[in-house]
């Protein structure tokens, strides 16, 4: 199963942006092959209007099976979300990446729209 | 003649006064009052007047047809507010980014994005007594003021030009909402308080107008609050002040309860017999 | 680090004021961000001294180089906007009408038209009198506030406050709405709401709401004026119960908060005695809210 986590860096210890939209990185995780790839999206630094739909473009590409965030995707980034049938979690803004996992396995997080 | 109810920053008065001089102007002269502030327009709590028309305000915007579109990706990279997405063999058009260009649907090869009617807003026209009220209400979720604002003023071409006044009540700030509104005026009063933000904001709003180059004058509200920093400012910058009305708390208490303040408040209807002829001045 | 965002939709509520008299408590703790960008008042309390300035770069909008421009007036045939019309024996474009969205970019034959960003304003960060440091912007004329000059100053203050080991982010929020008041609650971890009891404030509070719901964030209300109209303030504490909103306070109506405001003070300077205790309160109980 491909996790993706929005991110401030990478690996175990980085922490969950609780932005969706305007997230810095997307951190992939893979539990098959316990193996991290960062994806880089502080190029939406630059983006004026549009970064929720923007940022859903990409989970697009990167197809996970689970999204883990903080707070819920605003309106347009939700209904591209949405299209996508994506398994969105949130309340994780802040966690390590660490205990994002931890919770999201032991059922513990909340589930977004 | 049309008149601009303008001010730097919110609360300090501006729907009030749109109100309250409508109204007044009303009493004598044929007069429309236009709500402008439409992402909180608040002119309907204090005038509750005869629904005369109502009209849905609407706007034009991209619809994907799937079965023209050969995916060939430019429509994207057209539209520069992200409103056109690709995922994958879809496009997603998301009106609430979308400014009605045409980019996107015009330069689409094989006509894939055909531009429809999205509603926009509502436009209600109201009577009460004399008066011709007319409230514009954007959509929850819109960024669109500038559009709606532009059909308001197109409707009060059509329907109150030969009125003897137009009042504004324009958005808050130095937008460009709020300068879609005022430039349409032929004079402008801004709305004040005599403190030091309500200084700081007038004086943002005074650069505009003059970028503009646009004629004002000022109502310095809630007199008796601040300081006299304001009146030394406009004497030094030479700018007209029309009016004061004087700070008391009794008035906060009947504006809070959506009720016009002229026929209760001696210092409110001053003011507005000192608007009144200042504008009567500037014919 | 805990970003906490006072908002009230309409303005004229004594946002500032609260955020001015909790800054004064917290001072030790915090770090202020003014997102209220259009009409950025808190400067005028704090006083704050700039030791970083950079300038600020956002949105395009079409020039048209006049040495390349034929005058076949495709560009203006094309724009929405009505910004582009002829002068002389060119085309030129009104850079207040044009909403730089490109079309004329890529119609014109002669490639004459490029898209510039604007620099709309500067990004400060400043040291203040009260001690907290203070992030915040000044647009130019015209220059409208956008989501990415919101995320650009909350950016800035929590790289900013998680240098300084600050536990907290206190955001002046935008007013309305729209796309600023969105990106100020992106990331947000509780939303303070100042109202006061009328019905247009009341009514804005409930568009608020809708918007805040989106992104799951949970949010406090402190009335202001509260006794101006006892009923109203009524209808919001019930409204916020049902709601789920906590209630922090009700605040009186008082000639304090304006007295200081003209002194470029905060409500604790000017009487400290009555409004610490008030404060206190509020700071401690917006602390410990989930």
């Amino acid at each position: 199963m491909k996790i993706a986590f929005t991110s401030t860096g990478d690996g175990w210890d980085a922490k969950v942006d609780p932005r969706f939209g305007r997230t810095d990185y997307f951190l992939i995780y893979d539990d098959a092959t316990e193996a991290f790839t960062l994806v880089d999206n502080t190029e939406i630094r630059s983006v004026e209007h549009g970064a929720g739909p923007k940022s859903a473009e990409k989970i697009f590409e990167l197809a996970p099976d689970v999204l883990i965030t903080g707070n819920g995707p605003g309106g347009n980034a939700a209904s591209i979300l949405t299209k996508m049938k994506m398994k969105i979690y949130v309340g994780a803004g802040g966690m390590s990446i660490r205990e994002a996992y931890n919770a999201f396995k032991n059922n513990e997080l909340q589930k977004g729209v | 003649m049309r008149i601009a109810i303008a001010s730097g920053k919110g609360g300090t008065g501006k729907t009030t006064l749109s109100v309250n001089l409508a109204l007044k102007l009303a009493e004598s002269k044929s007069t429309a009052l236009i709500d402008l502030d439409v992402e909180e327009p608040n002119g309907s709590i204090f005038l509750k007047g005869k629904l005369i028309n109502s009209l849905d305000a609407q706007r034009m915007v991209p619809v994907w047809e799937q079965k023209k579109c050969n995916l060939c990706g430019k429509c994207p990279a057209h539209c520069l507010y992200n409103a056109v997405i690709r995922l994958g063999d879809y496009i997603l058009v998301m009106p609430e980014l979308c400014h009605s260009c045409h980019a996107c649907s015009e330069l689409c090869p094989a006509d894939a994005l055909p531009m429809q009617a999205s509603p926009l807003g509502t436009i209600n026209h109201f009577q009460e007594n004399k008066l011709d009220f007319l409230e514009s209400r954007l959509n929850i979720g819109l960024e669109m003021a500038s559009p709606l604002i532009n059909q308001a003023l197109a409707y009060t071409d059509k329907h109150f030009a030969t009125h003897e006044y137009q009042i504004l009540d324009s958005p808050p700030g130095t937008s460009c909402s709020m300068i879609a509104a005022v430039q349409t005026a032929d004079y402008s009063i801004l709305v004040t308080e005599p403190t030091p933000f309500g200084l700081y904001d007038l004086t943002l709003a005074v650069e505009t107008l003059r970028h503009l180059s646009q004629p004002f004058g000022v109502v310095v509200n809630r007199w008796g609050i601040g300081n006299n920093e304001v009146i030394k400012y406009l004497e030094k910058e030479n700018i007209p002040l029309i009016a004061k009305i004087d700070h008391q708390r009794e008035i906060a208490s009947f504006y809070s309860q959506g009720k016009i303040l002229y026929r209760d408040f001696p210092t409110v209807n001053t003011a507005l017999e000192a608007i009144i002829s200042h504008l009567e001045a500037l014919k | 680090m805990k970003e906490i965002v006072c908002i009230s939709g309409k303005g004229g509520t004594g946002k500032s004021s609260v955020v001015a008299a909790l800054s004064w408590i917290a001072k030790d703790e915090i770090l202020v961000a003014d997102c209220d960008v259009d009409a950025a008042d808190l400067h005028l309390i704090f006083a704050p001294e700039p030791e970083k300035s950079e300038e600020f770069y956002s949105g395009i909008k079409a020039e048209i180089d006049p040495s390349r421009c034929i005058a076949c007036g495709i560009c203006a045939a094309k724009c929405r906007f009505d910004a582009i019309h002829p002068v002389g024996n060119v085309y030129q474009v009104k850079p207040l009408d044009c909403e730089g969205c490109g079309y004329c970019f890529h119609v014109c034959p002669q490639n004459a038209i490029s898209l510039p960003e604007q620099m709309v304003g500067h990004c400060f960060t400043s040291n203040t009198r009260f001690g907290c440091k203070l992030v915040h912007a000044k647009l130019k004329i015209g220059a409208d506030n956008s989501g990415k000059l919101v995320a650009k100053v909350k950016n800035e203050a929590k790289q900013l406050a998680a240098a300084l080991e600050k536990e907290y982010i206190l955001v002046d929020g935008s007013p309305g709405i729209g796309c600023p008041v969105i990106s100020s609650l992106s990331g947000a971890n509780l939303a303070l709401l100042v109202t006061e009891p009328s019905l247009s404030a009341q009514s804005d509070l409930e568009r608020l709401w809708k918007l805040i719901q989106k992104f799951q964030i949970p949010a406090a209300c402190i009335i202001n004026k509260a006794d101006i109209n006892p009923n109203i303030s009524h209808e919001i504490k019930k409204w916020l119960k049902k709601e789920g909103i906590r209630m922090l306070a009700e605040l009186p109506y008082d000639e304090d908060f304006q007295a200081a405001i003209v002194n470029g003070n905060s409500v604790l300077e000017y009487n400290y005695t009555k409004w610490q205790p008030v404060f206190e309160k509020i700071w401690q109980a917006l602390k410990e809210t989930k």
